[in-house]
């Protein structure tokens, strides 16, 4: 490698953090704003016009607040742990394509690399529940292995099937820009909505957000695996959780939504990066709306969910989509055939797992509804 | 000095239990509440609860003033209904000195109280949202609680700490549009009633979190002296309103909802239809209230005869019961005990708690709906 490419990528990773950074405060105002409209209320409104330096303002409080380290805490774990929750989910950043040229590193197992780097934070969570030698903070972390480790699983399993239907367009499926192009005529989601609806699942659930924010749990454990920092290094945290969001949503949009894909986004190539912000800032929204109204799970019935319902339909959503590609090269149907016939299986399979699970809620909702009939 | 997570062993020798101290500054204790929970896992083992944080020596300062100034006391025992803890109070005092009330007084007292049980249960709407991991209740909660603390201040000058209800009557006329405040706040009432309903009372989630969750049967909460929604929730009818009847309660047309199951979403159920059946009150009374003195005559001095009074009285959280002791002739009273209702219902959390998952401890815990200020006094 020489100079001037290692000085390049040292340049496009500044401006790519930096990147980061200013996106995740947009996102912490959009969310404030957003739930406070959800709610009622008017949100930040003070600092700044429409209060938009509210989060600066916060940012800089945090990093002006005394850095606080429990007399009893493993030092060195201590002050890593921030770094190496933050550090994988910023380099996902490497491998999602921003357009058709902007990629960092486009290598052909980026669906793997984005699989194998997606664990790695959990890492993290566990030194620092560990590591502040604090029981609510060992309660926090031992929650999040378990919970990002079960719904990991949905996660990668879906994903894994658009790297299967990206087979019919390119001979490097497990490439995201490929995935991206692939998905030129249609996007994804409606190849296989099931899989969408699975995958959103599992990165509100890895992205620990309401109902699935167990990990934190403000009313039972407190925060969780951060409850003994302060100062940046607990805005650090911040900073990580709400990357993970933004990579989570870039991601879905990638594998579901298209990517870059819009109109005439062939030719007029600047229109790309936009339409990607546009359709990340879709699904970011859309977790604001989940987090507006709904209660918290709890720990066995989320354990239960994963593995009991979302597990076996990912499995489901994997079947249906390979055992089509398979006998459809088998009997040598086109592909857009193919794509109609897991379409409408898609289709079929999540109405009739909406049918299942709504009937079960309406009878519960009924037997309840019945308690009180009289009154 | 306490290094690493400290384990200890239990009394059943094979069984490691971590033990977590929750509160006194905890978000989900509602005040300065404090349990050391022993966990296994996320099991909790044992429980030990401990309660004095809040402590003010209400009942002994009550021995040092006057009759008139100890109603101000009440005010700070369950604040978050300040107009049932006066009233309770006020009709000791008036029991000890046979004093009549004017009628209108009667209908100012039940609308009052009536619509500070609704202020009550929105406030237990909204937090127990937030315990069950829900951000929106709390704002439907606290918006409608907000309106009805308006008329309050209208009312008595005062938010919470009203000392509107003096002994024989109250402490001034209501406000002019009154009447039409009172209306328009119902319909207001009666629409965030609906939001709440839709917001929590159906969703799966809130009943997966609640139902079956923190049981009590009727035997045990008579056992433990539980009252109030927590008591109703477990099947059992008593209510003061009907049992034991004072005021105008009995010209009133209400109905006491009732549980089956005595579970967290019981309890909740019945808070939630006690804000229905308070707006029927609430209604009926400001259509029939009467004009007229809201003072009746009182000495300037209060010397009650000598002699034991007890008067108790439906509170939001249940029965509120005030005994007076007074020696005959002088101005304070001799000894002045209170029954709080929140500090009884606690009593029945540990034996809730007992192998439940931690998660389900802040729900119990405000399923009970406690104010600290009452239970520590």
């Amino acid at each position: 490698m020489t100079l001037t490419s290692f000085l390049t990528i040292i340049a496009i990773v500044f401006v790519m953090f930096n990147t980061a950074l200013v996106g995740v405060l947009a996102v912490i105002y959009a969310e404030r704003k957003v739930l406070a409209r959800l709610q009622q209320r008017i949100g930040p409104s003070r600092t700044g016009p429409w209060g938009i330096l509210q989060t600066m303002a916060d940012a800089v409080k945090l990093v002006l607040k005394e850095d606080v380290r429990p007399a009893e805490s493993d030092k060195v774990v201590f002050y890593l742990a921030p770094l190496v929750i933050f550090t994988p989910i910023f380099m996902l950043w490497a491998v999602l394509p921003l357009d058709s040229t902007k990629v960092l590193s486009d290598i052909d197992l980026g669906l793997l690399y984005v699989a194998a780097i997606l664990g790695l934070s959990v890492v993290g969570m566990v030194l620092a529940g560990w590591s502040s030698n604090s029981k609510y903070a060992m309660l926090g972390s031992a929650r999040s292995a378990a919970q990002l480790i079960s719904y990991e699983l949905p996660l990668i399993l879906s994903a894994l099937g658009v790297g299967l239907l990206a087979q019919l367009y390119s001979d490097t499926p497990f490439n995201l820009s490929e995935i991206v192009r692939a998905q030129l005529s249609i996007p994804f989601i409606f190849v296989m909505p099931l899989g969408f609806v699975l995958f959103m699942i599992g990165a509100l659930a890895e992205t620990a957000r309401i109902p699935f924010d167990i990990p934190h749990a403000d009313e039972e454990i407190v925060g969780g695996a951060f409850v003994e920092y302060s100062g940046i290094r607990w805005g650090t945290f911040q900073l990580a959780e709400y990357t993970g969001l933004i990579t989570m949503s870039v991601l879905a949009s990638i594998l579901f939504l298209g990517g870059w894909n819009g109109p005439f986004s062939e030719k007029l190539t600047w229109l790309q990066p936009l339409y990607l912000m546009s359709k990340t800032g879709f699904i970011i929204l859309l977790t604001f709306w989940i987090r507006a109204p709904l209660p918290r799970l709890r720990i066995d019935q989320l354990m239960a969910f994963a593995w009991k319902v979302i597990i076996p339909i990912s499995f489901l959503n994997l079947i249906i989509i390979s055992s089509a590609l398979f006998t459809g090269k088998q009997l040598g149907i086109s592909d857009d055939v193919v794509k109609g016939i897991i379409a409408l299986l898609s289709i079929i399979s999540l109405l009739l797992v909406t049918y299942f699970i709504g009937r079960r809620r309406r009878k519960r909702l009924n037997n309840y509804r019945a308690r009180w009939g009289s009154n | 000095m306490e290094t690493k997570a400290e384990v200890v062993k239990s009394a059943n020798p094979d069984m490691a239990e971590l033990r977590i101290n929750m509160g006194p500054q905890h978000p989900a204790t509602h005040g300065v509440f404090r349990m050391v929970l022993g966990l296994d896992g996320e099991r909790i083992i044992s429980v030990e609860p401990h309660i004095g944080y809040l402590h003010r020596g209400s009942e002994k300062l009550s021995e040092g003033e006057n009759f008139q100034q100890i109603t101000t006391l009440f005010d700070r025992l369950d604040y978050v209904s300040n107009f049932n803890n006066e009233w309770v109070y006020v009709r000791v005092v008036e029991k000890a000195m046979e004093i009549e009330l004017p009628e209108r007084a009667e209908y100012i007292r039940v609308i009052l109280a009536e619509l500070n049980r609704i202020a009550s249960h929105f406030l237990f709407y909204g937090t127990y949202g937030l315990d069950t991991g829900a951000m929106n209740p709390s704002m439907v909660g606290f918006r409608e609680r907000e309106r009805i603390q308006e008329v309050f201040e209208a009312v008595s000058g005062a938010r919470m700490m009203h000392n509107y209800f003096r002994v024989g009557g109250v402490k001034e006329d209501l406000p002019d549009g009154f009447v039409p405040a009172v209306g328009n706040l119902l319909d207001h009432l009666k629409r965030g009633y609906d939001d709440a309903r839709d917001t929590l009372t159906e969703s799966e989630i809130f009943i997966e979190r609640t139902a079956d969750i923190g049981k009590l049967s009727a035997e045990e909460t008579l056992d433990y002296g539980v009252t109030g929604p927590i008591l109703r929730a477990a099947g059992v009818d008593y209510d003061i309103r009907k049992a034991d009847p004072y005021s105008i309660y009995p010209e009133l047309d209400f109905q006491i909802p009732l549980g089956s199951h005595g579970d967290c979403y019981d309890r909740y159920m019945v808070r939630m239809l006690e804000i229905e059946q308070s707006i029927r009150i609430v209604e009926q009374a400001i259509s029939r209230l009467p004009d007229g003195p809201i003072q009746s005559k009182v000495p300037r001095i209060m010397r009650p005869p000598e002699g034991d009074f007890y008067v108790h009285g439906e509170n939001p959280r249940g029965d509120l019961g005030v005994y007076l002791v007074s020696k005959g002739g002088t101005v304070r009273p001799y000894r002045l005990k209170i029954r709080g209702p929140s500090f009884s219902n606690l009593m029945a959390l540990s034996s809730m708690l007992e192998n439940v998952y931690l998660a389900d401890a802040t729900v119990i815990l405000g399923s009970l709906d406690i104010v600290l200020g009452e239970v520590d006094r």
